[in-house]
């Protein structure tokens, strides 16, 4: 489904990505950890075509289309989507209104039928009851106000709202209590199916026993430098990032 | 990202869609301003002499200030020539049109383009229309059933021949010629506006609207619009505006007088889309307006809504003189500029009476080349206790060679008032636009929702028909600011 290849990005002069390799299969989990700053959100941010990313290398294709020639709405209509690190305020525009628009542009460009407001309501009240989120929230500007865990909470809704083929989430764990990260693995859970698959980008292990992955892939510094299976999430819990980079045992300042 | 910016500001280069021009008959006078062309002007209107004196004294009073076109505004535009503007055009027609089948087909046939039936049997929702083209008002709606109720809506030169003792009592009663520049030379010059009055204890059963179109080149538009209404009256009031695309400067200088006395309540929308001029900033309109509406009463009400999309200059600044005890003064106003549009606007809040409140929430969204600015007057007098303000003054910046200003202005004579201001100045956040395209929604569709969102609270004050117009308008105005 998603192929990346050798891809190197640029921020601002700066090599961020160095050469990365990843190839998701339809109905497959997996997740990317790494430490703070190499790369996570860029790799996440590249694949969605958010702009200020130089790709200077590589390609990056979603079943055989280059996603790269696209902008980020034409690769959110095939089915890319970013579940944000910070989730933006919009102020003034209800939730309700931006969903709809947002899924009947996907509609459109599946050549389905637009929802009227009637039937757009029916699922989405369907939708709200799989990721328990509470209607005052729908009704209220897209995450304005809303506390950290509801935003995180509001990512998920709109991922089973959009039904993306590929959903990145980019550390849709951090600022989640124990109960909240159980509902939002919930929501990701129910949304795996085998025709879609799922990237989880986090640096903590802890995430990944709710959202059990297929595989594990370790960034450091712009290079995947590990992959396996769920055990070595496990692993660098354990032993840290440190016993990656330095993979023959040298002595590191923790 | 300066890749990004560039987009946004092409998103914003606008096509207007309501250029055209009508091919009609006109009866023009010549160029230029002069006492013979006022004395034609009020003939070609059958006047009575009264008017014609009080258009000579403010003509007179103009002539004293004429060398000190107000300067302290925050535009900039060549001196206008006021010799050069045709100060009468009226379309050709039968003298006395007794219904709508005599108005000239092709005037009905612009109005229609423009969206505004004239067919009063063909109008599902109520909303009388009073269209003025060029200087004259060239049909009124519904005036029948409106009189049933007592109320007079009609052209301002009906008015003046049929209700002169109310025209007299009333107008220059809240504007007098005195007041500013532009409201002497559009005393002196008016040529035709609307006329409404309400009378005690009635409420207006359907939304009153005035349609203003300039056609005629080098024509200038002045036109004056009075409405009243008397102790525990109501009426909603909507006016909409536009002109040909033209490369020359034409100039609208109208004056708008409410009066609302004991218990009423007068509610003013303005959709304001005059040609902007085009991308290089040529032509377009100069929009030198004065409106005002006067509290008059105990418990009266005012409420001023613009959405002021269009002109090449915008200059005006919709004010309450809040005289009676409790009456309440309110100013929402959306001001889009874009290209190289100017706009100066705001609101004067006069706290006389005691109890008197005020809001105003005005929300500036600048794109282009453009610049935007709020003034802002709220002056509390010495025997207004408890005067009430709240100002919410926001700005909203698209791309980054756009200006956004604002100028408050807060004089206190009493020590109970309570005056609060409130400002914010953003930009479309590059990764507000981001979030929504990701979620499939286009940059252009992405920007009118962020703008949309930005406008809500003046958006929910107009009525229904006209927050979709104004929505539409909006979008209009920022189309094409993203490749
Ligand atoms: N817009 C940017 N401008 C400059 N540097 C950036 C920008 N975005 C990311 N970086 C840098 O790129 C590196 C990787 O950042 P990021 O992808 O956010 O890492 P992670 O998500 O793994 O914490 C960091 O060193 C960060 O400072
Ligand atoms: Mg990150």
């Amino acid at each position: 489904m998603l192929s990346v290849k050798n891809l190197f990005v640029k921020v601002e002069d700066k090599e961020i990505l160095k050469g990365i390799n990843l190839e998701v299969k339809a109905g497959e989990v997996h997740a990317i950890m790494g430490p703070n700053g190499s790369g996570k959100s860029t790799l996440a941010n590249v694949i969605a075509g958010k702009e200020g990313y130089e790709v200077t290398g590589g390609e990056v294709t979603l079943n055989g289309t280059d996603l790269l020639d696209m902008n980020p709405e034409e690769r959110a209509r095939e089915g890319v989507f970013l579940a944000f690190q910070y989730p933006v305020e919009i102020p003034g525009v209800s939730n309700a209104t931006f969903l709809k628009t947002a899924l009947n542009e996907i509609r459109k460009h599946k050549g389905q039928d637009e929802l009227d407001a009637l039937n757009f309501l029916k699922y989405m009240k369907e939708k709200m009851r799989v990721v328990g989120i509470d209607e005052k929230l729908i009704n209220r500007p897209v995450n304005q106000g809303f506390s950290g865990g509801e935003k995180k909470r509001n990512e998920i809704f709109q991922l089973q709202m959009l039904q993306p083929t590929l959903a990145v989430l980019d550390e849709t764990d951090s600022g989640l209590d124990i109960d909240a990260l159980k509902i939002v693995s919930a929501g990701v859970n129910s949304f795996r199916s085998k025709t879609n698959a799922v990237i989880v980008v986090t640096h903590y292990q802890r995430l990944l026993n709710y959202i059990v992955p297929d595989y594990v892939h370790v960034l450091v510094n712009g290079k995947i430098v590990k992959s396996g299976g769920k055990e070595l999430a496990l692993e660098l819990e354990e032993k840290g990032y440190d016993w990656i980079s330095n993979p023959k045992g040298e002595a590191v300042a923790v | 990202m300066s890749t990004e910016v560039e987009n946004v500001e092409e998103l914003t280069l606008k096509e207007y869609k309501y250029g055209f021009e009508t091919d009609i008959e006109t009866d023009v006078i010549p160029k230029g301003l002069n006492e013979e062309i006022i004395k034609l002007i009020s003939s070609k209107k059958n006047e009575p002499e009264w008017m014609l004196e009080w258009r000579l004294k403010a003509y007179k009073h103009w002539l004293t200030i004429m060398d000190n076109e107000p300067s302290w505004a925050n535009i900039k535009h060549p001196k206008v020539d006021f010799q050069d503007i045709i100060y009468y055009a009226a379309p050709k027609k039968k003298p006395e049109l007794k219904s709508l089948d005599e108005v000239d087909p092709e005037l009905l046939k612009t109005f229609e383009k423009l969206g505004i039936s004239l067919q009063e049997q063909k109008r599902l929702t109520g909303v009388a229309v009073d269209a003025v083209f060029d200087s004259v008002s060239v049909t009124t709606t519904f005036q029948e059933e409106l009189s049933k109720l007592g109320i007079i809506f009609c052209s301002m030169s009906e008015a003046i021949k049929n209700h002169p003792e109310l025209v007299k009592k009333y107008l220059g009663s809240v504007v007098p010629y005195t007041d500013n520049y532009y409201a002497a030379l559009n005393s002196a010059v008016f040529s035709d506006g609307s006329f409404c009055f309400i009378p005690k204890g009635v409420r207006c059963p359907m939304e009153l609207s005035t349609y203003f179109r300039i056609n005629t080149s080098g024509t200038g538009q002045f036109e004056r619009t009075l409405l009243i209404a008397d102790g525990g009256g109501y009426v909603s009031y909507l006016e909409g505006c536009t002109a040909p695309v033209r490369d020359e400067n034409q100039l609208h200088a109208a004056v708008v007088e409410l009066v609302a006395h004991d218990n009423a309540t007068i509610k003013y929308s303005t959709v304001q889309n005059w040609y902007p001029g085009d991308k290089e900033g040529n032509g377009g309109i100069y929009n030198f307006v004065t409106k005002r509406g006067a509290c008059r009463g105990v418990n009266s009400k005012i409420t001023w809504t613009q959405v002021e999309t269009g002109s090449a200059i915008t200059w005006k600044y919709p004010s309450c003189i809040l005289q009676g005890d409790n009456s309440i003064g309110e100013f929402y106003s959306v001001a889009v500029t874009n290209n190289k549009q100017q706009a100066d606007t705001g609101t004067k809040m006069i706290h006389l009476g005691k109890n008197t409140k005020s809001t105003i929430v005005s929300k500036g969204i600048s794109a282009g080349k453009s610049n935007n600015s709020y003034r802002g007057l709220v002056r509390v007098h010495k025997n207004a206790a408890n005067a009430r303000n709240f100002t919410q003054c926001d700005s909203l910046l698209i791309g980054d060679r756009c200006g956004a200003h604002t100028f408050p202005y807060i004089e206190v004579c009493n020590k109970t008032a309570k005056v609060e201001h409130e400002a914010t100045t953003s930009k479309i956040g590059e990764d507000q636009l981001f979030y929504l395209r990701q979620r499939g929604i286009s940059q252009e569709d992405a920007i009118n929702m962020i703008v949309n969102g930005y406008c809500k609270d003046v958006f929910r004050e107009l009525p229904m028909e006209f927050a979709v117009e104004a929505q539409k308008l909006l979008s209009i105005s920022l189309e094409g600011s993203v490749g």
